[in-house]
């Protein structure tokens, strides 16, 4: 894998399959769909952030005429508490199915009550306000400080602290990493630098919010078509929540508008069907803006403490890290991620790291790209920003000092691989950026990013038409430019043009079972079955060849898309393309396919380095982003434009989680900014061109070299535009966002 | 045999044993293995986990097989977000 290997089509960047019907509106997203005798699905949503449901009452709303079905917690099955293993990886179907519609108490301002379905968007919402529920508010926690103390107000009063010696409220499990002493460590360091930093909590901003239609077919089967990075989650996590097999629901995943983590579970997709076998007609369900920030998954708040100990020449000696992720209302923040990430790009003797997951009343977190990774970085990254600045040395050298390499023992267990930390940060020191001038006010900052990236299971296959073009199925719904990179992939096998490669995103039951699109796992895991797929297809059209030729299949060869005699096979024969063979499909056998279904291991983790420049307005706290670079290991880039658009779409991310964004509740739990006047996400106009600069380390578990590439961008930039702006005002921000109003009293209490 | 390293957070259970060698065929036998050693092993390491196997990382691997001489970790399961 070490030489570059020229290829026809990997590192080509052909206009996107699916771009056209995108950019002239015809493709079809999750609101799109409508039936005739469709009805509307509303929910009722929980004016208390905290508290008990002593009564429903549904009749009045079932009495409206136009109202055919109406839905609450009893309708659904109790479910056991415990990690079942069914789709994607492990889920507490107890608490999913009560995030979907609460039972006895209600945990979060918006949870859902009630839900029903009538004949008009406007009947269900009168029908909303016809059902009478009676609440005993509670009393509520919405931070971690608050929720951890002792004697706090408990959300779930069966909750024990996993991994911990005593219970501490609120906190469902307690992890520790550990190696060597730490604690000697630092005793014997020549600096110990050490800060507590928060963050806030932040959404993904995906445009298109959940949708839905469900319909239920006369056999008592319901066909789901909705937004999702996981036809199969849906499948898996309806049936559980319905008390349904698998085989009575058929889930078709539309054209998704951004999901970014937070399309990985159910929320309405649930109840549109609950409500569509109560009433034998199709429900839509579309959530408004304000319900997706109110009652879908962000990625929760944080407090991390992190201490480093170095020598005076900047060798890391030991580091420790104390870590609160919010959960939201249900167990499940990605704190474990987080601490397995915290001190992953540098090699650490000695280190101890602990984390909390921490329930609140806000609503339940969900996956955020690399979840959990950006909240470590920034602290990490943050600490070492100022612990170059006390050594007086390059924040790259600095990082470079102490980077992780091949052999190098991640703080989670397993030795690396080959990886690309080290060449992220040569690239950076390297870039034109590192060195251009600064002027007055302005600063320039360095972070560095990792993330495992995933494997998991896939499904995918080939299908050759009769004039020697192919159809390219997979299940997973294309978030980031995948159906394009595995058409590439197929192409580059198969030595057919890309343009006639169609791949297609398939339903639950027409494709095999396929992981969800997450853990940046889709171009490396569905990508290794495309090329497994396409093999099965050589090897038939050289025994197809062989027919043709009378000869064994042995003799015969395939190389840029042609049957050839093989060397030494003694054949005299005139090559036969792809699309010769597929016009003899019938005559030699039959219709050619090609399939693979595979676990994929061997994911390469990713690695990135970001660069970023800030000018600071003294007078207002305002920062403006003025230049950003952001270098990343791909492996290698199938369709580079991709690998780019993700490394930028995830520098603008971090920006806004950096600069902008945060969820204000107030003292009641309400969401006080739910929509984007409020919630401020980063717009073009804030942002200079981010450049990119893809570093190819190829994975060696890989046929092509391949690494994740869609969830490490994020990482860096929150401590990259922290680290800028230490930079610029000498104030170091170790709370985001880092608004102006939050900077100017920084820089204030600095002047006095 | 293989090489089993101890997660940090179960080492309570191992007495401080931090890696071992066994002679089992799978993830399935190493986990059987260690719970009959460590008794609640597997129940604190619940049903929730993925496993490096020579620094590779797999999910759902309770049947992966480990070859001789392979070293084993036991991970928190992760889901990704992109």
């Amino acid at each position: 894998m070490g030489e570059k290997k020229k290829f026809r089509w990997v590192g080509t960047r052909p206009i996107r399959h699916d771009g056209v019907d995108k950019v002239t509106g015809r493709a079809s997203f999750g609101a799109d769909l409508a039936f005739a005798d469709m009805l509307w699905g509303r929910v009722l949503r929980s004016p208390h952030a905290h508290a008990r449901i002593r009564r429903i009452d549904v009749s009045k709303a079932l009495a409206l005429p136009g109202v055919k079905a109406v839905a609450t917690g009893a309708d659904l099955p109790e479910l056991e508490s415990k990690d079942a293993s069914l789709g994607e990886g492990a889920t507490n179907f107890r608490d999913l199915s009560r995030n979907v519609l609460a039972r006895d108490t209600v945990l979060y301002h918006g949870h859902a009550v009630a839900a029903v379905a009538a004949t008009t968007p406007e009947l269900a919402e009168q029908a909303l306000a016809a059902i009478e529920v009676e609440y005993e508010p509670l009393p509520l926690v919405l931070s971690i400080e608050a929720a951890t103390a002792p004697g706090a107000p408990v959300l779930h009063a069966d909750l024990v602290t996993r991994g911990a010696d005593a219970n501490i409220p609120n906190v469902a499990s307690r992890i520790v990493f550990s190696r060597g002493d730490a604690e000697a460590a630092f005793a014997k360091s020549d600096v110990v630098v050490e800060r507590t930093y928060r963050t806030q909590t932040v959404h993904q901003g995906y445009i298109e919010p959940h949708a839905v239609v469900a319909r239920t077919n006369a056999d008592g089967q319901s066909v789901v078509w909705c937004c999702t990075q996981g036809p199969f989650m849906v499948r898996a996590y309806c049936a559980a929540v319905l008390g349904l097999e698998l085989s009575q629901l058929k889930v078709i995943p539309s054209e998704i508008g951004g999901g970014f983590g937070g399309k990985t579970t159910v929320y309405v997709e649930p109840l549109a069907v609950l409500l569509s076998r109560k009433s034998g007609r199709p429900v839509k369900m579309v959530m408004s803006r304000e319900e997706v920030f109110r009652a879908t998954g962000p990625a929760g708040a944080a407090k991390l403490h992190v201490k480093f100990g170095a020598t005076r020449d900047g060798k890391l000696t030991a580091g420790a890290a104390r870590m609160w992720y919010e959960a939201g209302a249900f167990p499940g923040s990605p704190v474990q991620a987080g601490a397995m990430t915290v001190f992953a790009p540098y090699a650490l003797e000695s280190f101890s790291i602990e984390g909390f997951d921490v329930v609140v009343n806000k609503p339940k977190t969900a996956a955020y790209r690399a979840p959990g990774a950006p909240q470590a970085a920034f602290a990490v990254e943050s600490l070492l920003d100022e612990l170059a600045l006390a050594l007086g040395v390059d924040p790259i050298e600095l990082r470079l000092a102490n980077a992780a390499r091949e052999g190098t023992q991640a703080p989670y267990g397993p030795r690396f691989k080959k990886i690309g930390m080290i060449e992220t940060l040569e690239a950076a020191r390297a870039h034109p950026h590192y060195q251009a001038k600064l002027g007055p006010n302005q600063g320039r900052g360095v972070a560095v990013g990792f993330w495992f990236n995933g494997g998991m299971s896939s499904s995918a296959e080939i299908h050759l038409t009769e004039e020697g073009t192919a159809v390219v199925a997979s299940g997973n719904p294309d978030i980031g430019g995948s159906r394009t990179s595995l058409a590439i992939l197929a192409a580059e096998e198969l030595g057919i043009d890309v343009a006639k490669v169609r791949p297609v995103v398939g339903d639950t039951e027409s494709v095999g079972y396929t992981d969800m699109t997450g853990g940046s796992r889709v171009t490396f895991a569905t990508g290794m079955a495309v090329v497994e797929a396409a093999r099965d297809i050589v090897r038939q059209l050289r025994e197809r060849a062989a027919k043709l030729w009378e000869c064994d299949p042995a003799q015969v060869a395939f190389a840029d898309g042609r049957c050839v005699p093989a060397e030494g096979s003694g054949l005299s024969k005139e090559p036969l393309t792809v699309a010769d063979i597929a016009r003899k499909m019938g005559a030699t056998g039959g219709p050619i396919s090609g399939q693979a279904q595979l676990n994929a291991r061997g994911a390469g983790p990713g690695f990135a380095t970001h660069l970023c420049d800030v000018e600071v307005d003294p007078e207002t706290g305002r920062v403006d982003v003025i230049r950003y670079t952001a270098v990343q290991d791909a492996g290698r880039a199938i369709h580079p434009g991709y690998v780019e658009g993700q490394m930028q779409g995830g520098a603008a991310q971090g920006v806004g989680w950096a600069l902008h964004e945060e969820y204000v509740f107030d003292e009641r739990g309400v969401l006080e900014n739910p929509g984007f006047l409020d919630y401020r996400m980063p717009v073009a106009s804030d942002l200079p061109m981010i450049d990119t600069v893809v570093v190819e380390v190829p994975n060696p578990n890989h046929p092509y070299g391949v690494r994740g590439v869609g969830e490490t961008p994020i990482v860096p930039p929150l401590a990259a535009v922290a680290n800028a702006v230490a930079r610029a005002t000498g104030v170091r921000m170790d709370a985001l966002p880092i608004s102006p109003p939050r900077l100017l009293a920084a820089l204030e209490s600095r002047v006095a | 045999m293989i090489q089993v390293v101890i997660p940090s957070g179960l080492r309570k259970l191992t007495g401080g044993v931090t890696e071992l060698q066994l002679a089992v065929k799978d993830v399935r036998g190493a986990v059987a293995a260690l719970d009959a050693r460590f008794p609640g092993f597997a129940a604190a390491l619940g049903s929730r986990f993925a496993v490096a196997i020579d620094g590779e990382i797999l999910h759902d691997a309770w049947h992966e097989p480990l070859p001789a001489g392979s070293e084993l970790h036991f991970l928190p399961a992760l889901s990704g977000g992109a």
